[in-house]
Order: structure tokens, then sequence, then C-alpha cells
């Protein structure tokens, strides 16, 4: 069987499994049940001076009969008393030793971060996730994303943590930037031992039609909230591969947005993650999605071999390359079996509405339509829309040419294939 | 181990009723589980099987995990996904019903999920450290071989007795072959057996060959799983006339053996219940012509399954209700055809109302024997017509344990599983206690 065991950024836990900070780690109640069905840890919900909440506080995105494929929240900081949260904290640790439980913080001064720094510590915090991301009220409030969205804010608070802890410090990046790097480094410069990405992306969930008032409604109100779920997790994993393949930043990442099922898991891990955390899918389903996580992630490892998780954090970060390092000489081509397709066309006005005009009726008059090989620019479009599986697939064409880049064509004058489906 | 079925068999005939799913529609079906907490599905599942959990296993690829958490409740989930009444079952019970959408087809997913178990050779349970403790079970069927499965995970050692040359018990032979055929139930008790440690005797019963009281002195548990006895008769005359036949046997011989039917222009089963049902679409499957059900109570009050009745209507069943032989007729030592009383909706006959139907084959399924004698011992209770038990299979005489067919009365496939599983758990108990 292969093992599980996590460390990440120097807090250890059983299993990569984390919930996020946010309501399925609000109390010590839910993190201990968490914990029985198998989560290997928590970052418990943010502590900081205590907030008033409004209600509602979330909002569903549904597309085409699926509820909740996105998610978003006007929800702030914990609203318990913190005295309560510490001692719950402690009850936790001590029934729960080999668990991660890791505690997000959010507070102003400096003052304010060394006390409560002290306190999560002497409750058993194995870790601190500073809360530089929350995308709505906080913010206002000149904390969460208003501190992460300035990476000298970030250094500086971050390097405050690290004057106070005694415990590993993950700092939680926002994706409410233009570019990530810049925010991992500044973590980075400011001491951090790993970050968490990503928080939420700021959103309007969407639109009462018959108030004409956005959602989640307050009264006669709404306002801008947190995006989560499973629609962002290719932001997600995309910032968290634009930070693990810099060369400059160095730090562990705990992989977050988005992550519903093993599958996702082993992307982030894939991408750079050696831990993953998880929200949504908990406030959708419960902890109990938890059973198939762990047992998808071992029979995966299984399957590849992989005995121990670094074999596969990170593994395909080198295949994230330039745009500009890509061969342009590989060709693939739409291919259509007959034997599988059902007739439904989709296939034929994907490619000739949206992409390059070259699957076409049948001449023979059959339902099957017919891909013109020589013009088929190998975009994927018709695979993507096609309703039945395995019925179209992308076939490698040997074409001749060497595998030539864009960057080897204008320094070098590697020679090109002729283009397809532009004239 | 098991003798080899004959490779023709008249059950070849049949196709699935429930065709198999492929991936995309496992996929699709398996995404519209609303992945319910304290499902109601589970609740209906005499095994318990954590049926949203598997569903989701499917859902997210992870087909492994999805027929381990299967096996995990139930070691006949291939059989089960096959063979189970779920319209009365989980499905029946699914949410959907209750918001008026079509319910979750389960047993189509179990089998998808299952037969990849079987198709890639995945294995999940391994035999517990040896105990030194024997236990002796006797009949191979559905509810010894999930009890010795269990028991083998507990590391006691296992010796099966079968009087018949096959293994699966009731699942080869007595399974409607549009539902399972009896290669397939020879299949999953060898996957079963394939934890080891489990000894078959066949060709031995107990009672006849072996005492039980031997297996007493030689064994430090025995459990009884033996199902039930022969066909019942009505005792009317002509019993004796060539194509007159008890339910069982005639599925046994269109299972086991190449049986033919020549000639037969109109069948007549009698009986109401599923075994009934389950002649009369046989009857039609293998085109033995017409076929009527001839069934004392009205269509509202007949023991068989509603779904099952409606698709033998929609096969080409007939049915005569209210009736019931008081003759076979023959000629030349061959049926050819009832005399019927008629019944009022009470079941009781109306004086001096008879008819006559036509029919060159009778299937009689109105019910069967008890096999009780076996168990006629100190301490074992019983009624009439089962052997009474705890929730554990305890018979009430020490050491010794019932389940399936003779212990419930009869009842389904995944009883028996769920009570050989449960007899196990309560066999253990009683072996390593202080």
């Amino acid at each position: 069987m292969p093992d599980l065991s996590t460390n990440c950024a120097g807090i250890t836990s059983p299993n990569p499994f984390w919930l996020a900070s946010a309501p399925p780690a609000n109390s010590g109640a839910q993190v201990m049940r968490a914990f029985d069905h198998g989560w290997g840890g928590a970052v418990w919900k943010t502590l900081g001076q205590p907030i008033q909440n409004v209600s509602s506080r979330f909002g569903g995105l549904h597309y085409r009969g699926t509820r909740g494929i996105g998610f978003n929240n006007i929800e702030l900081i914990t609203d318990r008393p913190l005295e309560v949260n510490f001692k719950e904290i402690y009850e936790v640790k001590k029934r729960y030793p080999k668990h991660a439980v890791v505690v997000s913080l959010m507070v102003e001064t400096e003052e304010e971060w060394q006390d409560i720094i002290k306190r999560s510590i002497d409750a058993g915090a194995d870790g601190l996730e500073l809360n530089f991301g929350c995308p709505h009220g906080m913010c206002e409030r000149g904390m969460g994303s208003a501190v992460g969205q300035e990476p000298t804010v970030n250094e500086k608070i971050t390097s405050w943590a690290k004057k106070y802890s005694s415990v590993p410090v993950l700092v939680k990046l926002t994706p409410n930037v233009g570019d990530i790097v810049p925010h991992g480094i500044a973590a980075q410069n400011g001491g951090a031992d790993g970050v968490s990405l990503i928080n939420t992306i700021k959103s309007i969930i969407g639109v009462d039609l018959d108030r004409l008032v956005p959602e989640p409604r307050v009264g006669n109100a709404s306002t801008n909230g947190g995006y989560c779920g499973a629609a962002v997790k290719p932001i997600a994993l995309h910032m968290v591969a634009a930070l693990a393949r810099d060369h400059l930043f160095n730090l562990p990442i705990s992989g977050i947005g988005g992550i519903s099922n093993w599958r996702d898991a082993v992307e982030f891990m894939a991408l750079g993650a050696s831990s993953v955390q998880v929200c949504t899918e908990v406030m959708l389903r419960g902890y109990r999605v938890v059973e198939d996580m762990i047992e998808g992630l071992e029979n995966f490892m299984r399957d590849k071999g992989f005995e121990r998780l670094d074999q596969l954090i990170g593994k395909a970060v080198p295949t994230y390359s330039e745009w500009g390092d890509l061969d342009l000489n590989y060709e693939i081509v739409a291919r259509i079996d007959a034997d599988k397709c059902i007739g439904c066309h989709l296939c034929e006005v994907a490619c000739h509405d949206g992409a390059h005009q070259c699957i076409h009726n049948d001449p023979n008059g059959s339902f099957v339509p017919v891909v013109d090989e020589d013009e088929c620019v190998g975009c994927n479009l018709c695979q993507i829309v096609c309703p039945v599986p395995g019925c179209i697939t992308m076939a490698e064409i040997d074409n001749g040419y060497a595998p030539a880049t864009w960057n080897e064509h204008v320094w070098e004058g590697a020679k090109l294939r002729p283009k397809k489906g532009a004239h | 181990m098991a003798t080899k079925l004959p490779e023709t068999r008249a059950e070849s005939v049949f196709k699935d009723f429930k065709p198999a799913y492929d991936t995309a529609h496992a996929l699709a079906e398996a995404n519209r589980c609303l992945y319910c907490l304290d499902a109601p599905c589970i609740g209906a599942c005499p095994t318990s099987i954590n049926i949203p959990e598997f569903i989701r296993k499917i859902a997210t690829g992870n087909l492994r995990g999805s027929a381990r958490t299967i096996f995990e409740s139930n070691i006949l989930g291939m059989s089960c996904a096959r063979v189970c009444p779920v319209e009365v079952l989980c499905v029946g019970e699914c949410v959907y019903n209750r918001m008026d959408q079509p319910p979750i087809q389960i047993g189509k997913l179990q089998r998808y999920a299952t037969d990849m178990a079987y198709d890639e050779g995945w294995e999940f349970f391994e035999a517990g450290p040896d105990t030194g403790k024997k236990v002796a079970l006797i009949g191979a069927g559905p509810a010894s071989l999930s009890c010795a499965h269990r028991l083998r995970r507990y590391g006691h050692a296992c010796t099966i007795f079968e009087k018949r040359d096959v293994v699966g018990g009731l699942n080869t032979f007595g399974v409607a072959p549009y539902k399972m055929k009896a290669d397939r139930a020879v299949t999953e008790a060898e996957w079963v057996l394939g934890i080891g440690g489990i000894e078959v005797k066949t060709g031995v019963e107990i009672g006849v060959d072996v005492s039980f009281s031997t297996l007493e002195h030689d064994y430090d548990a025995i459990f009884v799983g033996i199902g039930l006895g022969p066909d019942k008769h009505l005792g009317v005359p002509g019993e004796d006339l060539e194509g007159v036949y008890g339910a069982v046997d005639f599925i046994e011989a269109i299972k086991l053996e190449p049986a033919a039917f020549d000639g037969v222009k109109s069948v007549a089963v009698i009986g109401g219940g599923n075994t009934a049902v389950d002649c009369v679409r046989e009857a039609l499957g293998l085109g033995l012509g017409a076929v009527t059900m001839v069934y004392r109570g009205t269509e509202a009050v007949m023991p068989g399954y509603a779904h099952e009745w409606k698709a033998a209507k929609v096969d080409g069943a007939h049915a005569l209700w209210q009736r019931s032989p008081i003759a076979y007729e023959g000629e030349n030592g061959r049926v050819s055809g009832l005399r019927l009383q008629v019944f009022d909706e009470h079941k009781q006959p109306v004086a001096g109302q008879e008819e006559r139907i036509d029919a060159d084959l009778v299937l009689v399924a109105v019910g069967q024997s008890r096999l009780l004698d076996l168990l006629k011992l100190d301490g074992v209770n019983m009624d009439h017509r089962r052997i009474l038990t705890d929730a554990g299979g305890f018979t009430g005489r020490p050491g010794v344990y019932a389940g399936g067919d003779l212990a419930n009365g009869a009842k389904e496939v995944v009883n028996a599983v769920a009570e050989g599983r449960d007899a196990a758990v309560a066999i253990h108990a009683y072996l390593t206690e202080a």
C-alpha cells in the first residue's frame, strides 16, 4: 500500500487531505468529526477579532442541471469568541496528535499578530496560515486580500509572523492579482515556510432576475463575494504551477481551489502541491468525500508504481513550458469512429462555427460526419463536444518535419510545416 | 471443487433482460446519483451496501474502490447485482421516486463495478492469521459462501459440504437465465473461494453420507445453509403424467442440462409467486408455445413481484386468475390438459364451477418442502417452516448456526448473503470468547 504520509512546509499529517480554512473547519466538534472520516489535517476557520456576519451568505452556480459547479460566499472570519476557539484547538490536538491542525489568522497590528500567534501556538497549533486572501468584507478593513495584493505589506506582515512563531508559517495567497509569482516571492522574502493557494476569486455569482439584485441577497442589496468550487480549479492549477516552476520561488505549496475528488488532488500534486485543501466539496457533500479521495489516490499511486507522495509531487511541473517552446511541427488530426458515432453532428457544428470548417456531412449519405484531414488543424474542439466516449480520437500524423519551436524558428531558422486551415 | 457445467445448456438461448452498462452509461447514471446522507437505498439493502459511496467512486473513476465498497458488505455483489429484485429493494427506495424522476439504476451500476473487478482480476481480501479453529458449512449456496468467506477473513479453517457436484447453490441452478446463467454463478463461487483455506467436498450429503453428530465432533462450529427441499405438489390426480414438472426441477433442467421440450404447444404454470412468474418467463423465452399462469387468487394478491409479472405480460404471458387444478388429464401417459376449480375473491372454491384447458407441459410452482429433519436436535429452535435463529444465525444449540432460505423461510439471495456474513461474525465471537 502506498504511503500517503505528508510533510508540507514542516507540517506533517497522515495524508495530504486537509480541510481548508472555512465553515467546515469552524469548530472543534466539526474538525474531530472530519478527522474521524479520514481527513489528514484542518486549517481552522480564520481567527481574528470576532465579527458579525450577514444573512444570506452563499450563492451557487448551477449549469445545465448540475448544481454547485461554482460557489461564492460573503461570510467573514470567525464569529466565535477567541478563547472558545483556542480551547477547542487544544482539545482537538490532544485527541488527534498525529493530525495537522493549522490555525488561520487575520489581524491588523504587529501587537495583535504577536498576541494571536502566541495564543495559537499555546493551544497546540502545528502551523499557522496567514489569511492574505479574503476578497470580501475583511479587505475593506485593510486585511485579507488588501494585504495579499501588496507584496511589500505581505512581506512585512509575514516577517512579523515569523518573528513571533515557533511553528511553520504558510501564507495564503489571493488569486486577485495579475501575476501570482511576485506575491509568492514576497511571502518567501518575508520568511514564510510555505504558501497556500488559491483563496477565493472576487466575484458576483449571479443576479436575481425578479428583483434585479445580485446574489447572495442581503435585504435589497448584495456585495461581491469569494468564488470557489469545481469551476475555479483551472485558475488554481495555473497559479500553483506558476509558482512551482519559478526558479526564484522554492517554498512548499499547499494547493487549494475546486478540489472535488482524488483526480483533482493528483493534478494539484503533479503540478507541485505537497498537500491539498478542500472546502466547497465538503460544504456540498460532507466530510465523507475523503474516503474516495484517499482510496482513489492510493489506487492511482499503486497503478503508477509510486510508493511515496514525493514521487508524485511536481511530476508534471517540468512539462509546463512557454508557448514559444512548444513543437509547432507536432501534428494531430481528428478521427471519428463510425461504429461509435450516434449522428448528433455536434462535432460538425462546432467545427464549422467555432473552428476550421473541416468536418462535413458524409457525401455518401450516412449520418457519420467525415473529417477533411488535409484541413484539420488538430484543435480538439470536436472531441470536446462529442458526447460518446472514445468516438473521436486525435491521431498523431508523421509529417516528416523535425520538431521545431517558435523560438527555434525565430532564432535558429528551424523549418516549420505548412499551416493548415489558414486560407 | 466444482464439476464443469455442460457446454450446452437450454438456458443459453436467453439474453440479459437488463443489458450491462458501458462506460458512458455508467458514468452518466453515476453522476445522476445525489449521494444522499442516511440514504434509503442502503436501508433497503439486506447487506447494507454503502450504495451512494460505491456510485460516487464510479463517478470519480475509482472503480477498484467502488468494487471494494460493494464486496466489503456483500461478497456476492456480482450476482446480487443481477438477481436482486432491486425494484422492491434499493431502487424502489431511491429518493428520486419521491420527486417522480427515474430512480438510480443501482443494480446495473453494481454490475458495472463488480464485473470490472472480475475482468481486471482485482483482489481485495486476505485470509486472517490461522486461528486453529475449524468450521463446517453445509450447502455451497450463497449463505455458506458468504459465511465461509467472512470466517476466512477471521482466520478460521472452513470446509463446505455440498450434496450436488456443482457449487453456488440456488445461484447456479435456480436463477432465471435472463438474469444470470449458471456459469457466471460458478465463476463467482470460485472467486469467493479464491480467498483460500475453504475446502469444498461436493457429492457429500450430511445426514446421509456423513452424520451431523460426526460434524459436531470434528468441527468447532457448524453453519447450516441448505436452503429448501424439493418442489411441493398439489396432490391431485395425474401428477405422475409425463410433462408435469415441479418448478424447481424444470428450472434446474434448463440451467444445467441441454434439456429439450420438443412439440410443446401450450404450457400451464400453477401458482402466483415469483417462482411461478420465473417459470412463465422461462417457458416463453424457450419458445414453448402459449403460456398461461393459473393462480388461485386475484392479480391484486399474487405474491409474485408486480414488476416481474408486468415483464412477463410484455413477454406474452396470460393468466387465469382464481383457478386451481383439481386434476391433470393425459393421453398415452402424457399430460394434455387440466381440469380447474374456480375460486371466489377470497380464494374459496365456487361450488360446481369447473373449467378445462389444454396443456402439454405443466409447471407446478406452489412452493418447496422444508429440510428441517437434519436439525431436529436438542436445543435447535424451529417452527413448521423454518429454523428460528437470532440475528447472528444462532439456532439455540451451542456451536450450530443457520442462514439463508432454511432460516428465513425463503427470501432473496441477498438475504442469504447477509445472514451468512452475520452468522460468521457470531461464530467468530463464539470461537474466540474467553
